[in-house]
């Protein structure tokens, strides 16, 4: 009886987490959106945002306009985009990990970010506006991004994928790994050639690469709030097969799981949740990777804790990151570059002190 | 109502590991599955749990083609302890047992007081209850191996498949483990399919033996009938001294330089 105590108060804990970490999550948003060139007053936030979801006009009497306008047309889309943006790279990140049976890969260890980067670099050199007529010329490139990041997924579990693995029939992570390295360095060098014949728009290219959320609006919020929501139910529906796939195949097929069916499937989510926040973002590093990692020393490794948590700490992770480059430093500087700089130390001590223990993490 | 084996093949590639075999296994039987390294005994055991289906023939269990049988019905009837496993993330020793108990509960559900029950009965009978909160990365390799024993006899199948799986354990642990693998052959007439690298220990434990090699049974019968010093001959090339044994009560192979 005692512990069933003990795996109720492990499971409930997970809820304190989770509500903590939902208003931490609030307050971060409403506090950003204050945030910035013109400064506005938390209070009035709180009163805009929620008399645009109630509908009550009231509550915007004697309130300046122009502030409407920042909090919901500039700043509310950009910061939602961070906070999901933040939320599917960490789901990404932890399935990924668990399907690679590796602690340290990460959403684009298959290519997906050089497929985006491919694809988009395409768009912008070749100027395509194959949705000029629709009055949509902004769209092409999350398109050719999300389109380069899918072919680039299918590639790579196509050449993954074997019949007569001895020790794992269908997809192996060493073959996944294998071939996502291979694929990512031959569209690293098609990429590195089309910012050759690039003259002007290489700096377009560039910058792209790089991550922002500078131009983010309603529709990016609505794209990736919809896969980041699909992606997560399938997640969560399979996540405690991914808890016996992460312990090896034999082993998850002799407790009951269908290996190659449920690895398909969250590859597949997680892949799609991650190209279609490249294709918004652009190229964000480490989220994916060390938000699973921090998490994981608080909850444990089960993914039935471990995804709903890392979601929410990835949202507010990327959303503060975001508003530090927006708000509080002095001219922006690229999002990717910023997680790059504060993470890649961050993983550097966690890979060391992993080495010096001898511990896994 | 055991496995009926029928006339199977597998092969990687062009290298044909099992060839042609057929064999019927009854239930409430201990097996020893015998043979030189590469000789195909953890395909074979692949076949038997499901995890591999063969090119050719097929494998029959309780009256139905293993095929047939859903990967979840499967783990309620057969669990495997594998030979080799890595394990990258620290789960407890417990959660790891506990996870023997997933094929019967379902999906969303917390496990019910029976399933911890069950669980902290086995983990009491395996000797874990001590680390049962220590990281399962943490433990040496002999302790894991226990835990993933131990989560296999959690599953609480009418078969256990044992692919080498008292390699780590120490002569004290092999001969626990063993002994709680017999008692359910013995007291509820489950089945026990092991691959077991120590002769002696074998044949101290198995009623049958099935001697493999080259993926195909080179030999087939009671302990008792079939370990002889000819057999051993002709499976490893090596020759050996046997003689029945009063201690052990059982056939015992001897070697030397």
């Amino acid at each position: 009886m005692a512990l069933n105590r003990l795996s109720k108060t492990i499971r409930s804990s997970t809820c304190v987490h989770m509500i903590l970490l939902a208003i931490f999550l609030f307050t971060a948003i409403i506090i950003s959106s204050g945030l910035g060139y013109i400064s506005i007053n938390f209070t009035d936030v709180f009163k805009i945002i929620v008399s645009r979801i109630t509908g009550n006009r009231d509550l915007l009497e004697g309130m300046n306009k122009i502030f409407l306008v920042v909090v919901l047309d500039v700043r509310l889309p950009r910061i939602l985009t961070a906070a999901i943006v933040g939320a599917g790279l960490s789901i990404s990140g932890t399935v990924f990990q668990g399907i690679l049976l590796n602690p340290l890969a990460d959403p684009y260890t298959l290519g997906v970010s050089a497929g985006a980067a491919f694809g988009a670099s395409i768009a912008i050199l070749f100027n395509i506006n194959l949705f000029a007529f629709a009055g949509l010329s902004s769209c092409s490139v999350p398109v050719f991004a999300f389109a380069g990041a899918v072919a680039t997924l299918f590639f790579v579990v196509f050449l993954a994928s074997s019949n007569s693995s001895a020790t794992r029939p269908g997809l192996s992570s060493n073959n996944l790994i294998l071939s996502g390295i291979i694929v990512a360095a031959i569209l690293s060098a098609g990429i590195s050639f089309l910012k050759y014949l690039a003259d002007e728009q290489v700096s377009i290219i560039i910058f792209w690469l790089m991550g922002s959320f500078a131009s983010s609006g309603w529709p990016d919020v609505q794209l990736t709030l919809l896969f980041v929501c699909a992606g997560f139910l399938v997640s969560i529906f399979f996540a405690r097969d991914l808890n016996l796939i992460s312990l090896g195949d034999r082993t998850a097929s002799s407790l009951g799981v269908d290996t190659k069916k449920v690895t398909l499937a969250l590859l597949v989510t997680a892949s799609l949740i991650a190209a279609a926040c490249v294709s918004v973002s652009g190229i964000i590093g480490f989220v994916g990777l060390l938000v699973p990692h921090m998490i994981r020393a608080v909850t444990g490794p089960d993914n039935r804790r471990l995804i709903p948590v890392s979601m929410m700490a990835g949202a507010i992770l990327l959303l503060c990151a975001d508003t530090i480059t927006r708000a509080v430093l002095p001219s922006e500087i690229p999002i990717g570059v910023l997680t790059a700089m504060i993470g890649g130390p961050f993983f550097c001590y966690i890979f060391k002190k992993r080495q010096m223990s001898g511990t896994g993490i | 109502m055991g496995f009926k084996i029928k006339e199977i093949s597998f092969s990687y590639g062009d290298n044909k590991v099992i060839d042609n075999v057929s064999l019927h296994l009854e239930p409430g039987r201990f097996y020893g599955i015998i043979g030189p390294n590469g000789c195909g005994k953890s395909t074979f055991l692949d076949l038997l749990s499901g995890h591999s289906k063969p090119a050719e023939g097929s494998v029959f269990f309780m009256g139905q083609d293993l095929a047939k049988y859903s990967k979840k019905s499967l783990s309620r009837l057969i669990a495997l302890v594998p030979q080799n496993f890595y394990i990258n993330f620290s789960f407890t020793a417990k959660e790891i047992v506990l996870m023997g108990r997933y094929p019967h509960i379902p999906r969303f559900s917390a496990p019910s007081p029976q399933d911890m029950e069950i669980v902290n009965d086995i983990m009491t009978k395996t000797g874990i209850s001590q680390f049962k909160s220590r990281f399962i990365t943490e433990l040496s390799g002999g302790e894991r191996q226990r835990v993933v024993f131990a989560r296999a006899l959690a599953q609480d199948t009418r078969v256990l498949i044992l692919d080498e799986a008292t390699s780590n354990f120490d002569i004290n642990y092999s001969i626990r483990m063993l002994n709680l693998a017999a008692q359910g052959v013995e007291n509820n007439g489950k089945t026990v399919i092991a691959v077991l690298q120590e002769i002696n220990l074998a044949a101290i434990f198995c009623d049958y033996l099935i001697f493999i090699k080259n993926g195909r049974i080179a030999a087939y019968g009671k302990t008792d009938e079939i370990l002889s010093e000819s057999t051993i001959k002709s499976v490893f090339n090596v020759n050996a001294k046997v003689y029945q044994e009063i201690y052990s009560n059982s056939k015992q192979v001897v070697f030397r330089r």
